[in-house]
């Protein structure tokens, strides 16, 4: 706790990495939705000694854990806080083990369509000419249909629905951001001295790409990565919810939802639940986004 | 002036071929050829599969397949859907105008809260307005549509009762010849109470459809409007005495609107993506439920055509913001 004094007296010397913290913590909002996640990853690290119960088991022994009432409602108990669903599971341990999937599904969406993008946005940067115009046109047809309708046909050309095809189908539509990106900040790099100084030294292409110019290209990467780890959650819910996504009993949050449709007017509680859940961690991740984006790229700040 | 219009213009033809590309090889990429899928699983002998892949030209070289596609899709053929052996152009036609209708006072929504909205919280920056108005738009900016629409009609149609649950209008009423513009027909149609059925059943969609388009507007504006109220033509016009109001509505805005048209335009990709969870959610007929039960059927043709359409339709609505955008700007017009 030194440090707040230090970067009170300004012209020290602050390492960027410190800058960075110093700018989220300044930033309320940032913190904020970084306490959230913190709690959302320690729930789906622990989810198995968390949530009171299994997510996928049936307590069909008592015919009233049908559609149980959570907690605080008449006709509640305490043995399922959040009520259970219509075929007796408790929704509290699905939503716990719901949040494992999706911060899975965020990371593994974003971990595709940003190692793709780079690689598309490096080639088109480095190598110019027929490859970049090809590269980049393509990325602009994926741009024009609208992204959630493009990973539905993606989806379907699969075939039979499940988690994976779905993650695949979002990480395709994103790639086109990243390589966008990456390809804009490759060419203001390459322009620079350092690059051209390691270039005379002998550097190789591969190199060059890699260890000299792509370090150096990783903000605004990293800033869209933490925005679509939120889009990407919200995505695969939606594709859950059109029955496109996770399939039963995963307890996927969309999938939950789309579920319990029928039940809408009967037990509130199964719809209401995962849905917050879901606002939740999109809303955590967004602060979160927007704090990094105005920390590690003040012009952009918006 | 025509110049800029003409390279603009042009620039679309390769994209336009290139979605065509990829809506044809779609279906080639489904497991299975489209013999298999159309007669399903009961199997099919041989020379039979043959002879039904020749009728439908499949077994003809992939690109005379690919440029016949294109001569069809110029000429208004995409194909006829499995399922009802109608043309897909005439389905998505039909449909479309419950899709238009929505998202139209979807925008107009969107415009009439998140505009003022933002001007708002930049004219107040920092003050609790500001801040409940920003937090409020990320949070619309956050919400997974589907469930929002979901909250509501527990609301306001289970709860209180005052909207329909789903559908366009009341079972009671029934239209001639109808434009597939509810709202439009009920009008014209001088039967009592059928325009209030009608609003109402648009109310809560419209609501659901225009939340992130509303989100992202507000927040486009107040930082737009944030960057032109520092500027020194701002202040000289304060400095001239004009009144606060009109410094910002007159001076500033006309600048701040700039960036905040190209989002608008952005905001047609987002609205057919948010049709289709709307309509879903609340049995609205229109592309976006059509399309999702098309795959449920495994229509394909239907899905191809209509993803085909949407995309050349979002190329379209962009492509003349763009144009518009350089109507209105002389700097971009200008520039090579």
């Amino acid at each position: 706790m030194t440090a707040a004094p230090a970067a009170a007296t300004a012209p020290k010397i602050v390492s960027p990495r410190r800058e960075i913290w110093l700018s989220m913590r300044a930033n309320k909002g940032a913190m904020a939705g970084l306490v959230v996640i913190a709690i959302l990853v320690f729930l789906a690290v622990f989810a198995d000694f968390v949530a009171p119960h299994s997510p996928i088991e049936q307590f069909r022994e008592d015919p009233t854990n049908y559609l149980k009432p959570p907690v605080w409602q008449e006709g509640g108990s305490w043995q399922f806080i959040l009520g259970t669903d219509d075929v007796a599971r408790d929704v509290l341990s699905r939503i716990i083990h719901g949040a494992r999937l999706s911060l899975i599904i965020g990371c593994i969406v974003v971990t595709i369509s940003l190692a793709l993008g780079i690689g598309f946005g490096l080639f088109s940067g480095f190598y110019r000419g027929v490859v970049d115009i090809a590269i980049m046109r393509f990325m602009d047809i994926i741009l024009s249909i609208p992204s959630l309708l493009l990973s539905i046909v993606i989806v379907a050309i699969l075939g039979k629905p499940d988690i994976a095809k779905a993650m695949i189908a979002i990480a395709i539509t994103y790639v086109p951001h990243y390589a966008r990106l990456a390809r804009a900040s490759v060419l203001t790099e390459l322009s620079k001295d350092y690059v051209t100084a390691s270039r005379v030294a002998g550097a190789s292409n591969l190199r060059l790409m890699l260890s000299t110019v792509l370090p150096n290209c990783m903000a605004p990467l990293i800033v869209q990565a933490t925005l679509s780890f939120s889009t990407a959650i919200l995505d695969a819910a939606a594709l859950g919810f059109l029955g496109l996504g996770a399939q039963a009993p995963t307890p996927e949050w969309g999938t939950m939802l789309a579920d319990s449709l029928k039940f809408l007017q009967r037990a509130p509680w199964v719809v209401t639940f995962p849905g917050l859940a879901i606002l939740i961690t999109v809303l955590a991740f967004n602060l979160m986004g927007d704090g990094l984006r105005d920390a590690l790229d003040p012009k952009l700040k918006r | 002036m025509v110049r800029f219009l003409l390279t603009r213009a042009s620039l679309v033809i390769p994209t336009f071929l290139g979605i065509v590309f990829l809506a044809f090889i779609l279906i080639r990429l489904v497991p299975g050829d489209p013999v298999e899928v159309r007669v399903g699983e009961r199997g099919i002998a041989p020379e039979r599969h043959a002879q039904l892949l020749h009728e439908m030209g499949l077994d003809r070289p992939l690109y005379v397949q690919f440029f016949d596609y294109v001569n069809g899709v110029v000429h208004g053929d995409l194909g006829i859907s499995v399922i009802t052996h109608r043309p897909v152009l005439e389905e998505f036609l039909t449909l479309f105008p419950a899709t238009l209708e929505l998202s139209f006072f979807a925008i107009v929504l969107a415009l009439a809260v998140g505009l003022p909205a933002g001007i708002f919280a930049a004219v107040k920056r920092g003050s609790l307005v500001d801040h409940v108005i920003m937090g409020a738009s990320l949070t619309g900016y956050s919400m997974p549509i589907f469930w929002w629409g979901l909250l509501l009609i527990l609301t306001f149609s289970v709860g209180l009762g005052w909207t329909p649950v789903s559908g366009r209008i009341g079972n009671d009423f029934f239209f001639e010849g109808t434009s597939g513009f509810m709202i439009y027909d009920a009008i014209m149609s001088d039967e009592e109470g059928a325009v209030k059925s009608a609003f109402s059943h648009l109310i809560l969609p419209t609501i659901v459809l225009g939340t992130i388009p509303l989100a992202v507007i507000a927040r486009m504006t107040r930082s737009a409007m944030l960057e032109v109220l520092s500027e020194d033509y701002i202040r000289t016009a304060r400095a001239k005495g004009l009144s606060t109001w009109r410094v910002i509505g007159v001076h500033a805005l006309r600048n701040a609107l700039i960036p905040v048209v190209t989002v608008i335009g952005l905001q047609v990709g987002v609205l057919m993506a948010g049709a289709v969870l709307t309509e879903t959610t609340f049995s609205w007929p229109g592309v976006g439920k059509w399309l999702v039960e098309s795959i449920n059927r495994r229509d394909y043709p239907a899905l191809q055509g209509g993803v085909l359409l949407i995309a050349c339709l979002v190329m379209a609505i962009n492509l003349g913001v763009d144009l518009l955008y350089g109507l209105l700007n002389p700097r971009i017009r200008h520039k090579r």
